[in-house]
This record gives C-alpha cells, sequence and structure tokens, in this order.
C-alpha cells in the first residue's frame, strides 16, 4: 500500500463517523422552519421587488416604518432614479437620504391597536421569509377581536389587515365542535385572483427580505468571484505543496 | 536588488541577534513528523481564525456603540452604512462558529493521538486554558450586538452563578453590574472581550506553541521521533523521520488554508446565518427584557455543556449540582492526562475497549448538543409518538452525561490496571524510508 492508501484506510472510518452523525442532525435542522409553506422568495428578482415596495408603499408604511432602510439605498438596490422613488414611493415627507419612518404616531397606535405597529426592517430575519408570507396570506375575519381580524399563523395579532380589498375576505371553518381553525375559504373575492394575490404577498415578502439585508445582493454579486479565486488559489497552494514535497518520502 | 535584502537583513541581525535563532527554532530548523495528516491541519487553521478574529474584530469596534441603547442600532449600521460592513461582520460571526469547529477537531485529534500525554502534558493543559478563554471570550461577543437572544442568553449563563450557595445572589449581580444585563453589563463585557481576553488567548497561544516547539509534535503513530534514528538532509543531529516545519508544512498549510477558507467563504456569503446556527433569528429583534424568546438556547458550540446543566435536578435545596457538573465537564479534560495513563499514545495501537469509548464519549457529546439545541424535544415526539418528552429526553440525556464521566472513569481504570491490551508500537513512524 502506498502512503496514501494508507493513510486514506485509517481517515475513511473516522470521517465517516463525522459524517454520519452529522447527517443525522439534518432532518432536525430541517425542522427549524415548522410547518410553513415554503414561500419561495428571490431577492436577485429586482422587478419583484419593486413591486413589493410599490404594495409596501401602498398598503403598510402608513403605520410600519423601515428605520434602517434609506430611501437612496432602496433606489440603487431596486434600480429606481431618485425622482420615481420621491415621486412615487416616499408618502412621508423624508429626504432622499432618510431612512424609512412612518407618520402613525406610536402613543396613538399602542392605544388604536393595542400595540404599537412594529417596525418591519428585520422582520423576515427575526421571522423568516415563509413565516412572513404565510402571515400575509392567513387574515380572516373574526368578529371577536377588536379589530375584526384574526390570523391563523399569529393567533390574536392585533393588526387589521390592509390588503383585503386585494385578497378579498376569508372566514374560518373550525373543526367541529372546537375553537381550532381547519381552514380558510375566500367569502368575498377581493380585486385580484387567489393566484395574483399570492404572488403580489410572494413579492411583498420579496421585498421585506430585501429590506432585511440590503447587503444579501452583495453577497450573491461578489460571492461567486471569491470562490472562484479560492478555488484557483486552492489548486496554485497544492501543485506547490506537491512540488515542495516530491523529496519527502 | 538581492543585495539589498542581504544588507538589509545583515542590518537587523547585527542589531537584534536573537531573531535568526528564533526563526530557526520554531520554522526553519523546528523538525516535525513527516506524517502529519489531515488532522494535523487544525491547529493553524486556529491561529488563521484568531488573526481573522482580531484584524475584523478591530475594523466593528470603530463603529460598534457599547451602549444598550445603540448596540443594536450600530450593528445594522455597520451591516448596511459601513463600506463593506457587511463582510467585516460576517467574517466575524462565521469565524466565530468556525474557531470552535477548528479547535473541537483540533482538541480530538489531541485525544485521538494521545497528544496530551508525557511529554506533552503542560501543551495540552496550556491548550486547554485556550479553550477555556475561548469559551468566556465567545459568550462576552455573543452579547455584544444585544439582540434578545444576546440578552436572555447572558441572563441564563450569568444566573448559572446565582445556583452557588450564599454568595451566588451577590455574585450574580456583581458580574452583571446591575439587577438585569444592561448598560453596565455591556459596557464591561466589550471592554473584556475586545481587550482583556484577546490579549489572554494570545499570551497563551504563544505559551501553547512554545511548550510544543520544546519536546515536540507528536504524530498519527504515537511515536517520539526524537527517541528514533538521528540525522536527516539538513542535519546530523535531527530526527531522521522530521522535516523542517518551513517551507514543508507551511507550503501545507498554505493548501489547508484554501480548502478551509472556500468553506468560510461560502457561509459568508450564501449562508451567513446557516438556517439560524450562527446567527440566531431572535437575535435580529432589540433586546427587550419583556419579551422571552420562545427558547433560550445558546450557540451551538455550548449546546453539550448547557445539556448537562439540564440534565441535573435540584437537590438539598440547591439547584447547584447541574453547574458543578457543567465545570466538571471541563475539569476532567483538563484532567485527561492523569486519566488515561497508558503508555501507548496512538489510538492505531491502542485496545478495542479504548476505540469503543472513544466512539461512545464522541456520540455522548453529540447527543448532549442534540439536547441543548432542543432537537429531541422535536425528534422524540417524531419517531416515538405520544410519549412523555421531558421523561425520555432526562433519560436519554442523563444517559449521555453518565458516558461522557464514565469515559474518564473507564480511562483510568482500563490503563491504571493494565486491562489495556495494545498493539506494538512499531520503532519509527510509519511511512519511514
Amino acid at each position: 500500500m502506498t502512503k496514501w492508501q494508507l493513510s486514506m484506510k485509517r481517515l475513511i472510518p473516522s470521517f465517516a463517523l463525522a459524517l454520519g452523525l452529522m447527517v443525522s442532525c439534518l432532518p432536525a435542522m430541517a425542522e427549524e422552519g415548522g410547518a410553513l409553506p415554503t414561500a419561495g422568495t428571490n431577492v436577485q428578482d429586482q422587478a419583484s421587488l419593486q413591486r413589493g415596495a410599490k404594495l409596501y408603499f401602498n398598503y403598510c408604511v402608513g403605520c410600519h416604518s423601515l428605520k434602517y432602510e434609506r430611501y437612496s439605498r432602496m433606489a440603487e438596490d431596486l434600480g429606481l432614479s431618485e425622482q420615481e422613488v420621491m415621486q412615487n414611493l416616499n408618502f412621508t415627507g423624508g429626504k432622499f437620504g432618510d431612512t424609512i419612518i412612518s407618520h402613525m404616531p406610536g402613543d396613538a397606535a399602542a392605544k388604536w391597536f393595542g400595540k404599537a405597529p412594529p417596525d418591519l426592517s428585520l422582520e423576515v430575519r427575526a421571522r423568516t421569509a415563509d413565516w412572513v408570507y404565510a402571515y400575509l396570506n392567513s387574515f380572516y375575519l373574526d368578529p371577536e377581536r377588536p379589530v375584526g381580524w384574526n390570523n391563523t399563523v399569529f393567533p390574536n395579532a392585533s393588526m387589521p389587515f390592509p390588503l383585503w380589498e386585494l385578497q378579498g375576505m376569508q372566514t374560518a371553518v373550525m373543526k367541529p365542535g372546537t375553537t381550532e381553525v381547519e381552514k380558510l375559504e375566500l367569502s368575498k373575492p377581493g380585486k385580484l385572483t387567489p393566484a395574483q394575490y399570492q404572488r403580489a404577498s410572494l413579492d411583498l415578502t420579496n421585498f421585506l427580505e430585501y429590506v432585511s439585508e440590503p447587503a444579501a445582493l452583495q453577497r450573491h454579486h461578489y460571492g461567486i468571484w471569491v470562490l472562484l479565486f479560492l478555488a484557483l488559489y486552492t489548486l496554485l497552494a497544492f501543485l506547490l505543496k506537491k512540488e515542495y514535497w516530491k523529496d519527502v518520502h | 536588488m538581492s543585495n539589498v535584502f542581504t544588507r538589509m537583513g545583515d542590518w537587523i541581525t547585527e542589531r537584534s541577534p536573537g531573531l535568526m535563532p528564533m526563526y530557526r527554532k520554531h520554522l526553519s530548523e523546528y523538525y516535525a513528523p513527516k506524517t502529519f495528516n489531515l488532522w494535523y491541519y487544525f491547529g493553524s487553521l486556529a491561529m488563521l481564525v484568531l488573526v481573522n478574529q482580531i484584524v475584523t474584530g478591530i475594523f466593528l469596534t470603530m463603529n460598534y456603540n457599547p451602549s444598550a441603547a445603540g448596540a443594536f442600532d450600530s450593528v445594522e449600521y455597520i451591516m448596511r452604512d459601513v463600506e463593506w460592513g457587511w463582510l467585516i461582520r460576517y467574517m466575524h460571526s462565521t469565524g466565530a462558529s468556525l474557531f470552535f469547529v477548528v479547535v473541537f477537531l483540533h482538541m480530538f485529534r489531541g485525544i485521538m493521538y494521545g497528544s496530551f500525554k508525557k511529554p506533552r502534558e503542560l501543551v495540552w493543559l496550556l491548550g486547554m486554558m485556550i479553550y477555556l478563554a475561548l469559551m468566556a471570550e465567545a459568550f462576552m461577543g455573543y452579547v455584544l450586538p444585544w439582540g434578545n437572544m444576546s440578552f436572555w442568553g447572558a441572563k441564563v449563563i450569568i444566573s448559572l452563578f446565582g445556583t452557588i450557595p450564599v454568595v451566588g445572589g451577590h455574585l450574580v449581580e456583581w458580574i452583571m453590574g446591575d439587577y438585569l444585563p444592561a448598560d453596565a453589563t455591556l459596557n464591561r463585557f466589550f471592554a473584556l472581550h475586545v481587550i482583556a481576553l484577546p490579549m489572554v488567548l494570545l499570551l497563551l497561544v504563544v505559551l501553547h506553541l512554545a511548550a510544543l516547539h520544546e519536546v515536540g509534535s507528536n504524530n498519527p503513530d504515537g511515536v517520539e521521533i526524537k527517541k528514533g534514528p538521528k540525522g536527516n538532509r539538513w542535519s546530523p543531529l535531527a530526527p531522521a523521520d522530521g522535516i523542517p516545519f518551513h517551507p514543508y508544512y507551511t507550503v501545507k498549510d498554505l493548501f489547508g488554508v484554501g480548502v478551509f477558507l472556500m468553506v468560510a467563504a461560502f457561509i459568508i456569503f450564501f449562508a451567513p446565518t446557516l438556517g439560524g446556527w450562527f446567527l440566531e433569528h431572535d437575535n435580529f429583534i432589540r433586546a427587550n427584557n419583556l419579551v422571552t424568546p420562545s427558547l433560550i438556547k445558546p450557540s451551538w458550540y455550548f449546546t453539550p455543556f448547557y445539556a448537562i446543566v439540564r440534565m441535573f435536578p435540584a437537590m438539598f435545596g440547591t439547584a447547584v449540582w447541574g453547574v458543578v457538573a457543567m465545570f466538571g465537564s471541563i475539569a476532567v479534560l483538563f484532567a485527561l492526562p492523569w486519566f488515561d495513563v497508558g503508555k501507548v499514545k496512538s489510538i492505531r495501537y491502542r485496545g478495542t475497549g479504548y476505540k469503543v469509548a472513544l466512539g461512545m464519549w464522541v456520540f455522548a457529546f453529540f447527543g448532549l448538543g442534540a439536547i441543548g439545541t432542543d432537537m429531541t424535544a422535536e425528534l422524540i415526539p417524531e419517531l416515538f409518538g405520544n410519549v412523555d418528552v421531558t421523561f425520555w429526553e432526562n433519560l436519554f440525556g442523563r444517559t449521555m452525561v453518565l458516558i461522557y464521566f464514565g469515559f474518564f472513569v473507564f480511562l483510568w481504570f482500563y490503563t491504571h490496571f493494565g486491562w489495556e491490551k495494545t498493539k506494538p508500537v512499531p520503532e519509527r513512524v510509519t511511512t519511514h524510508d
């Protein structure tokens, strides 16, 4: 046996053991997301981000700030001009370099809704995109709640559902004899078909995913080149090592 | 050109005569066994990560604000407004986790090949001190972003000291400088994280290497090359099976660095949170002492030790036992050279009992990790249906704790009374000429 074969023979069992242990952990890792449907967001899809931004500024920014995101950064990352952003998306009166702050007065909002609407800059990183997407699809009418809406993903959420005019109104079908929601039914259609609404809520989730980490665009952009460079470096280092080690037996 | 360099070299040597001998002793005339395998990359990789943590850490401190009011915002400022801030931060956060990956592998190599045994006990002890300092460094660094998991993790870990009878309560307040983790806590953790502990770590690393280079490196055969025949191509006095660390192992490590950096870069650029394992979801929420995360768990590298705490119930009116056991689990590692007194170093020539025990010990370490990360709480209902999860988790966990500590007890009996049936150890490393 050559030296290489000998050392591989000795290393393989230990690596097989390590690999086995790691693989045995994988199902549990996959569990982390819970039973939510996969949103399938893609922050590289600029058109989707633009549609999501439009929805956000029409339906959400009235209550929810994005206090870590600047208008200027958003314009640059979404391929929009300063004029487009300031005329079509800036309803808060902020400057181009400002962060996106809602006009909603926090104290009053806490009184109106029971809780001040949270800032959503990091919502996707804190909750995952799958959660946000599922949340946007799970509102239903519930006359027992103060604002008339409830949500299966976040039960007893204090938020009304501003997107109802797009999705329409869902009502809950309870499991017989329980207060547990079995499924949601569209009782009054909205402006969009269910497929269109899913697409729209995906765009909105995608936009929030981008806002939660604008650097993701740069990461993906540079990552490939860094890996290619390192692969080349590693190959050269390997050849150098082989050359130096020629005389070691 | 070369003339200029020679003259510069001479100029320096004349004024600092100690430098060349040091270079020779630690690099060009440090003779390491020529049979290092894959396991021997992790020591130099740990040094690489240490340098990465220090350099990226320096740049992070330039924009980080160590106050309860400003810390969380300043991290997002680094992520968004600081040029390349996101890269520096991800290099630091990924580096922290990878530090533990390479250190765990490095330590396991030492255990497996008996590198802690005579004459390298001091190398092992210094290494264990590095590990201890690293745990303190990582814990305090984890608190700095002041996310909700930072806050609650700090609260839970610091309150472990509160279980110590009589002084516990005062000790907790003394550590935090407040009744809750707060501004004072964050400030002192910042000071310790960026100044005190890095200096301790660097000093210990120097001592660790100095101690190693005095006795020489072990190898996968556990053979002392210094006791073998003398004379190689470089020196008639050097061990025949040794090769100069530089250039042989420096170029070899350059290759290892390349492979390691590819793994690191993949995580940094394509999965910096690693699905919540390297950066937790709950830590993207600002610290809030009124909202407890649904599940408080430490970073993955602490989970086996954290699980040990959880597996001990309160007895005799105090909950200190779990904490004692947790520190004990580190203490027994310190004392490993005196538990395992077998003369044969490498797993290659050790008895079957040792191999089985080591395998079980590794399994127990992962098993405890699974409990600490709450995997078992999810897996048990999935595998066994509607059962008492706490009961089965405790049963499994306590068995793992028993195996973890049992390994050391077993080693003592096994080696002390000569029950081990070892294979003959070769005179020289196995691939010599």
